[in-house]
């Protein structure tokens, strides 16, 4: 037991009872912080639980007029025409085929750059050049919109006349920039976590600096990089501004990168902005594909922690 | 001192770190197909000069060396010498035990694979692992993690590991230090097999390791600043019985280090 400090004179029983004193205090304050710590957990909780709600609740009203088969194999997405067709499958096109062609950019180059950063560069170098990826993903999302209807589409222009003002392409390319940051900072810390021993091992048995990083630190930052790989998809799927300003807002149903498209984001933005009424039913379609969006990024969430637990290396 | 055929020398070698000297001017020659220890107090720069043997010390930024290391008569800091090349010839097991985080058998294969084996890997991967002594406790799980080996059974593998790239020569940084006795006793068993036909250097803090072990020992201290001072070379039996310098005398007998 812990001894007190107590003044000169104190029977044994008047220190028993100031040590009891102090106890009882500990207690209260081990209780207080407890449940505040709780308090502060349960309100982001209780958030998740109100937006599914929402959800779910306005959901179930479109759903009660439009049936969900229509709504998921339908080709046709018009809800704001006057021959009206609910198919949420040219959105979900819209939407995996810009997240497609986003990672194509972002998971080579963000993986390359983390081997660099990681395995090559002197540490002097890395410290710069992290931050400056760092601040890449800081530049708020409606800028890189811009950069990419007013600078990268005129450039895919001049290489094909084919290519539409507004397309999946221009939107894409510049996603992959913006998430490529996230991906090379994410796989650089795994890579970074892999113990020197390992390198030194590696290196022991002849192996070159290549050698090094390709058959011993990158699969055994495997999972970090997985994990990263993911979360830069459901941001992918999630982002709003950059399609909305320079994919389109035409739902077609294709995989052509170079007309214009529409993906859910985009579609919510478009309603949200005041193009249907209030409680109408094209009001509650985008309910229903905000739904849509939230089961695929959850998706997409569940597969990454699976992956990471699947395949999480321990290094001792 | 009747020594064999020399694979490893040392001409008046130091090492330093930044403007730190960590080794002092030594001058060395390690035997072929014997075992040669290292032995020092701690921080007397043992372990850099042993990792001078495959050009270990280059990974650390800063690290540089003066003086001369040769390899079967061959300067191994020449220009013209990759040190991935010498890497494959002169192999180290490390202080802790590191296999990969892959299975044994993929443990076993990662050399020969990236030095371009063509030959039967499965062989290849049994007679090494039979001669670090491993074998008949791993046969059966050979795609096992390799993490689920015990420590001892990881530095056995870390040795069949290094085995299986038919190095000539050995280098072991405190084999045995993350390890209990029983363990230890089956890695020096291994070491006196594989001394009939690779040479070995071996650095290790526990002296009855070296007097069990070893052929030749080097002892290596820090003296008024001076880090890695070569103090005494010789037949480990003269070492430990009769040493010539007292220096020496008082480290075997534990009055310091």
């Amino acid at each position: 037991m812990a001894r007190y400090e107590v003044a000169p004179g104190v029977t044994a029983l008047e220190k028993d009872y100031s040590a009891q004193r102090r106890m009882r205090t500990r207690v209260i304050h081990e209780r207080i912080a407890r449940s505040v710590l709780f308090a502060f957990s349960t309100v982001s909780v209780l958030t998740t639980v109100g937006i599914v709600s929402v959800l779910l609740f306005e959901a179930i009203q479109f759903f009660q007029e439009v049936s969900p088969i229509e709504f998921l194999t339908g080709t046709r997405w018009t809800p704001l025409f006057a021959s009206k067709h609910f198919g949420v499958l040219p959105l979900v096109t819209g939407t995996l085929l810009v997240a497609f062609l986003s990672m194509l950019v972002a998971l080579p180059l963000g993986l390359l750059s983390a081997i660099y950063l990681s395995e090559y560069a002197p540490t002097r170098l890395r410290q710069i050049v992290k931050p400056i990826l760092e601040i890449l993903a800081g530049i708020p999302t409606v800028v890189y919109g811009y950069f990419a209807l007013l600078f990268v589409t005129p450039l895919l222009r001049m290489i094909s006349e084919d290519i539409a003002v507004f397309n999946a392409l221009s939107a894409s390319i510049v996603m992959g920039i913006m998430i490529l940051p996230m991906v090379s900072s994410l796989s650089e810390d795994a890579m970074t976590a892999v113990p020197s021993a390992l390198r030194e091992a590696a290196y022991a048995l002849g192996a070159t600096k290549l050698e090094v990083a390709t058959r011993v630190v990158v699969p055994s930052a495997l999972s970090g990089i997985a994990a990263s790989f993911i979360l830069a998809t459901s941001r992918a799927i999630g982002e709003t501004m950059i399609v909305t300003v320079a994919a389109g807002q035409n739902p077609n149903f294709t995989l052509n990168p170079f007309v214009p498209i529409e993906t859910m984001t985009a579609y919510i933005v478009q309603v949200s902005l005041g193009d249907a009424p209030a409680g109408t039913l094209e009001f509650k379609t985008i309910f229903a594909v905000a739904l849509t969006l939230f089961c695929l990024t959850l998706i997409m969430n569940l597969l990454s922690q699976w992956v990471v637990r699947r395949f999480r290396e321990q290094y001792e | 001192m009747q020594i064999a055929e020399n694979i490893l020398q040392t001409e008046d070698l130091s090492v330093f770190y930044g403007n730190k000297q960590v080794v002092t001017d030594v001058t060395l020659d390690v035997p072929r197909n014997h075992i040669t220890a290292i032995i020092g107090p701690s921080g007397c720069g043992k372990s850099t000069l042993l990792r001078c043997f495959n050009r270990m010390n280059e990974l650390i930024p800063d690290a540089s060396i003066t003086g001369k290391v040769l390899f079967e008569g061959q300067d191994l800091y020449a220009e013209t010498v990759d040190p991935a090349e010498i890497r494959y010839q002169i192999g180290m097991v490390f202080q802790r035990p590191n296999p990969f985080p892959k299975s044994i058998y993929d443990n076993v294969a990662f050399g020969p694979r990236i030095n371009g084996f063509r030959g039967n890997m499965d062989e290849l991967v049994e007679t090494s692992l039979k001669r670090a002594a491993l074998w008949e406790e791993v046969k059966d799980r050979l795609h096992a993690s390799a993490l689920g080996l015990s420590g001892g059974q990881q530095q056995r593998l870390c040795i069949a590991r290094t085995l299986a790239v038919e190095p000539q020569v050995i280098l072991m940084d405190e084999p045995c230090s993350a390890l209990d006795p029983i363990a230890t006793l089956a890695i020096e068993e291994v070491m006196r097999e594989l001394a009939e036909e690779y040479s070995i250097v071996i650095v290790t803090h526990n002296m009855q390791q070296a007097a069990r072990v070893s052929h030749y020992t080097a002892f290596l201290m820090v003296e008024d600043q001076r880090i890695g001072i070569l103090v005494e070379y010789g037949e480990s039996r003269q070492i430990f019985t009769n040493p010539t310098d007292e220096r020496t005398e008082a480290y075997i007998t534990g009055r310091f280090g």
